[in-house]
C-alpha cells in the first residue's frame, strides 16, 4: 500500500525558506498570503498486511530516520 | 595514540583531517570506510566534514545510520574521543551522540569565509592547548550551520558548560554581525555530556598550517593528540 508522509518544521521553528516564500508572494502582490512553512512530501510503497501494521512500521520509519524529531513534525496517511 | 577518520560516500574534507592528524600525532591516521563493521582501537576518531550522501533527506541524517556509526557510538560511550566537523557535526547531532539540531542558515546562503571563535572552556581534551576565553580564527563552509535547540537544552547545555566555541567579534562578544549563520545563543560547537564527543561546524584542519594562512586550528589537533607538552 501507498504511505504518504509530510514532514514539517515544528511550530517556533524559524523557517528562512518560508520566509523567502512568503517574501516573494507578497511581491508578487498576494499581500494575503501570511505565514508560510515549507515541509517536505514523501511517498513510499508499504509492503504490510493491513493498514495499521503499516502505520505503524512508517511511524517507526519517521522517527528513526524521515524525521528530525528536535525539529520536526510528521503526519502519515496510508492509502491501498 | 592513534586515531582514526570515518569516511562516508561525500566526505571531502578526509584527507585535510588526515594530514592534521599526522602532523600532531606523527603518524597517519586509520581511514575507514562507512561500510566498516569494526572499528581499530583508537583514541580519537573524526567525521570528517563533505556532504554525505549529497545532503539527502536532511545534513548528516543518513550518514547517521551507516554501519560504522553503531560502532563509533559503541566506542564514544566508552569514552573515546570523537571529533566531528561540519557535516560530521550534523552527523554526530543525528546520530544523537550530541544535542540540538542544524538547520538551514538564516540567511538562506551558503557561508564561506573565516570567522572569529572564542574557546568557551580550555578543561577539555579538545581545548586544552588554547588559553581560557581566546579568540581564534576558522574557516566556515556550510549551507546548514544554524544551531538550533529548544530554550530547555538551551538552558541545560548553558548550565552544563556544554557550549566549546561561540561566533564572536574580534573584542570576544557574541554579537549578531559575528553569526554567520543565525545559530541560537552564536553557538557554533558543542560537547556531549561526558565532553569526550565535540561538534563544531568551522573547520580547524583547513587552518592548521602556516601554509594555509594560519595555524589556529593545529592547536586543536595538538590538543587532542598529546602534541602539547
Amino acid at each position: 500500500m501507498k504511505a504518504r508522509v509530510h514532514v514539517t518544521l515544528k511550530p517556533g521553528v524559524l523557517d528562512p525558506q518560508g520566509k523567502a516564500i512568503a517574501n516573494a508572494l507578497h511581491g508578487l502582490g498576494y499581500a494575503e498570503a501570511g505565514e508560510v512553512r515549507l515541509g517536505k512530501y514523501i511517498e513510499l510503497d508499504v509492503d504490510a498486511a493491513d493498514a495499521a501494521t503499516a502505520r505503524s512500521r512508517v511511524a517507526e520509519m519517521c522517527e528513526r530516520l524521515l524525521a528530525n524529531t528536535v525539529v520536526e513534525n510528521y503526519a502519515i496517511e496510508i492509502a491501498d | 595514540m592513534d586515531a582514526a577518520v570515518i569516511v562516508f560516500p561525500g566526505s571531502n574534507c578526509d584527507r585535510d583531517v588526515a594530514v592534521s592528524v599526522e602532523a600532531a600525532l606523527g603518524r597517519a591516521p586509520h581511514m575507514v570506510w562507512h561500510r566498516a563493521d569494526e572499528l581499530p582501537k583508537v583514541d580519537l576518531i573524526v567525521l570528517p566534514g563533505g556532504f554525505s550522501y549529497g545532503d539527502y533527506l536532511r545534513s548528516g541524517a543518513i550518514a547517521a545510520n551507516s554501519p560504522i556509526m553503531a560502532q563509533v557510538k559503541a566506542a564514544a560511550a566508552k569514552g573515546t574521543r570523537v571529533l566531528a566537523i561540519c557535516n560530521g557535526f550534523q552527523i554526530a547531532i543525528e546520530a544523537g551522540l550530541l544535542p540540538g539540531a542544524l538547520m538551514t542558515n538564516a540567511g538562506l546562503k551558503f557561508v564561506c569565509r573565516d570567522v572569529l571563535l572564542k574557546v568557551e572552556r580550555n578543561d577539555t581534551p579538545f581545548t586544552a592547548g588554547y588559553e581560557q576565553g581566546a579568540v581564534v580564527r576558522f574557516p566556515v563552509a556550510h549551507h546548514q550551520g544554524n544551531y538550533f535547540a529548544d530554550d530547555e537544552t538551551l538552558a541545560r547545555i548553558e548550565g552544563e558548560g556544554l557550549v566549546a566555541f561561540r561566533y564572536v567579534d574580534a573584542g570576544g562578544n557574541p554579537t549578531g554581525a559575528a553569526n554567520p549563520n543565525g545559530s541560537a545563543r552564536n553557538i557554533a560547537g558543542v560537547y556531549n555530556e561526558a565532553r569526550n564527543v565535540m561538534g563544531l561546524m568551522p573547520h580547524p584542519e583547513r587552518l592548521a598550517d602556516p601554509a594555509l594562512g594560519g595555524t589556529d586550528g593545529a592547536q586543536m589537533f595538538r590538543s587532542l593528540l598529546g602534541g602539547l607538552s
